[in-house]
């Protein structure tokens, strides 16, 4: 089976968000890049099947080559090779065009991503890249077993789930609890330094979507506190004060 | 400008957060047609005029009662083209979203998911879209003439503004590969209010102590009519079910009050809340960090706490 896992390089969960050039540019200044924490998820998955019944995996990342160490990262977790399509990812119609062009002809039994970027958040670019390549697309994807030429999946829906079939190829977002997290041993980061890493220049696209400035949040007022004996007090601020009761 | 919104339903009514797209729609002036697919009540398609729908069209085919995503995003894009629409507009959701994704794609429309309020047609179109998980906003312009928005909840107020609307029936032309994924099952709460749309949350962290001090959260979001939810590593341990997972890897909730009690307010939980209108913490250690995301706090013990303020909003309300 081949896999291609599809990983975005994005700034840790902890980062302090801040905009430069008058709020036009993303400050990366003290921030740490990693996997997409849910694109890590479905590389453990990819990495579990191989593990269980034989794969190889691909990742995929579309960034300039200050993403490499991320992407050596997912070697390291247990990925065989790579391509880094040579492209600032400016948004998701120009990230999945990148990413159906490099599946075309690659003979991807599975594509695997995370169900949505922690930078833009659109959980869009598995919906593009399955029409774009006229297979399925299932997210979030919460499980995911193979069987044969089919795989049977469980997606996360508002209170609850929902079970699917559907057969190889297809293109799944994935989400926890489908595996867990990997970290990678000595073994795989000396390993990953020697796997074969392609870099593509990208396909040529009209995303339709254009940045005019950023924006951060209004700052939050301090906090307002309330003896732990006088809960009434509490109740009456809800009401009266913040009406949210 | 014509625009369609994609109304999604549970149990036959149609969500909320779908009104709120069509009132949406209509705050941005022009015709509104609504969509809805599969099985829906008929008055409660017929209301969707009362929220600003002009047209109501109904997918009723069969196939259609699980909402299955490709063959969902067929049905929008024909409707799309036969009723010459410029925009389609939708409430984000585990349905919504994927199936907007797919819906631009055959358009070749542009997209934006996650938008926080009506667009700025002065020059262009210009959307305002949440990002980096509600810590900071961005305005991006959409250039082509197709459209697919995406819009977060509570952007925008559901008002009545018309009278119900008659039903058109609509024609789908689905092939068999709409339908290359079976949903073979589903399980969902009932009765319960859903977290993703709730008004007020409460939720419960590590501080609980174990899934059997759950009767008090439970008590108190029943009083509050209010959903309840809880921090990663207490559905990690399988005290609550996964879809009660609150934050940066879980569900981002936007209610108008979210109660958090024993939660430390890690970034990546405070990621999932930052929407809320207001918060309240109730945490016994006086430096958790939550406190300083927090509009109301208490230190103190929450099995101490819990009952107290239960009876308290009982007699207040
Ligand atoms: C310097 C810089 C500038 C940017 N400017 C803009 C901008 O102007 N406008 C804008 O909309 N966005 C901009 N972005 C955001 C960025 O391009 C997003 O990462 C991209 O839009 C994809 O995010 P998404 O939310 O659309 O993906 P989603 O649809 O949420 O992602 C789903 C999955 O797709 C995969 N994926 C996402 N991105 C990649 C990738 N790059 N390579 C491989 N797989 C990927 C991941 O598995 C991810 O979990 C910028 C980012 C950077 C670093
Ligand atoms: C990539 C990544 C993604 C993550 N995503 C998420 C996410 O989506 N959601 C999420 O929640 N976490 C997430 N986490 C985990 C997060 O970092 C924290 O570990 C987690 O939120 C802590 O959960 P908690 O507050 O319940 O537990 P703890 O941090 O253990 O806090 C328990 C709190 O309860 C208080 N307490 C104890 N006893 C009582 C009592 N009797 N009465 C009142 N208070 C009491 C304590 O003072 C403490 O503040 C993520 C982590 C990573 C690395």
């Amino acid at each position: 089976m081949k896999i291609l896992v599809c990983i975005s390089h994005v700034p840790d969960t902890t980062s302090k968000i801040n905009f430069t050039d008058n709020n036009t540019k993303f400050d990366t200044n003290g921030v740490q890049f990693i996997i997409g924490p849910y694109d890590d998820y479905a590389l453990a998955r990819a990495v579990e099947l191989k593990e269980a019944s034989g794969a190889t995996i691909t990742v995929l990342n579309v960034g300039l080559a200050d993403t490499e160490p991320t992407i050596r990262k997912a070697l390291a977790i247990g990925a065989d090779d790579a391509i880094r399509v040579n492209a600032e990812p400016t948004d998701s119609f120009f990230v999945a065009s990148q990413i159906a062009a490099q599946a075309k002809g690659g003979g991807y039994d599975l594509i695997l991503m995370g169900r949505e970027s922690i930078d833009y958040n659109s959980g869009a670019v598995h919906g593009i890249v399955g029409e774009m390549l006229g297979i399925p697309s299932v997210s979030p994807v919460m499980k995911l077993e193979i069987e044969g030429v089919k795989a049977k999946l469980a997606r996360e829906i508002e209170g609850g789930k929902e079970y699917l079939e559907v057969s190889l190829p297809f293109v799944a977002g994935c989400q926890e609890p489908i595996a867990e997290w990997k970290i990678p041993n000595m073994r795989g980061i000396m390993s990953a330094r020697t796997k074969p890493l392609k870099v593509v220049e990208p396909v040529a696209t009209d995303s339709g979507v254009r940045l005019e400035k950023f924006e951060l949040p209004p700052a939050k007022g301090a906090v307002k506190m309330i003896a732990a004996d006088n809960v009434v007090e509490l109740v009456t601020l809800l009401k009266n004060e913040a009406k949210v009761l | 400008m014509n625009i369609l919104v994609f109304t999604e339903s549970a149990e036959g009514k149609i969500k909320k957060t779908s009104l709120e797209a069509v009132a949406f729609a209509h705050a941005m002036g022009g015709n509104v047609s609504a969509i809805a697919i599969g099985q829906v009540e008929q008055a409660e398609l017929e209301n969707l005029g009362k929220y600003g729908a002009t047209r109501v069209l109904h997918a009723a085919d069969e196939k259609l009662n699980q909402g299955v995503i490709q063959a969902y995003a067929a049905v929008l894009a024909k409707a799309f083209q036969d009723e010459q629409a410029d925009v389609l507009v939708l409430a984000d959701s585990s349905l919504g979203t994927p199936v907007g994704a797919r819906v631009a794609a055959k358009l070749d429309a542009s997209l934006a998911s996650n938008v926080v309020q009506l667009p700025d047609t002065s020059s262009g179109f210009v959307v305002k879209r949440s990002i980096y998980t509600g810590k900071a906003f961005a305005n991006v312009s959409l250039t082509k003439s197709k459209k697919v928005i995406g819009i977060k909840k509570n952007a925008a107020e559901v008002k009545e503004v018309g009278s119900p609307a008659s039903v058109t029936a609509f024609q789908a032309s689905l092939s068999a590969a709409d339908f290359s994924t079976t949903i073979t099952s589903s399980e969902k709460a009932t009765g319960e209010v859903l977290l993703p749309e709730a008004n007020i949350v409460v939720s419960g962290g590590r501080g609980m102590k174990g899934p059997e001090h759950w009767g008090a959260i439970e008590e108190l979001a029943k009083t509050l009519g209010a959903a309840t939810g809880c921090s990663k590593p207490v559905s990690d341990m399988g005290w609550r079910p996964h879809h009660e997972h609150v934050g940066q890897t879980g569900v981002k909730v936007a209610p108008q009050l979210y109660i958090a009690i024993g939660i430390s307010g890690a970034i990546q939980h405070l990621a999932g809340v930052n929407s809320s209108k207001c918060i309240v913490v109730i945490n016994k250690d006086a430096d958790a960090p939550f406190f300083k995301a927090a509009d109301y706090g208490i230190v103190g013990d929450a099995f101490d706490i819990l009952p107290k303020l239960n009876e308290a909003i009982k007699a207040a309300r």
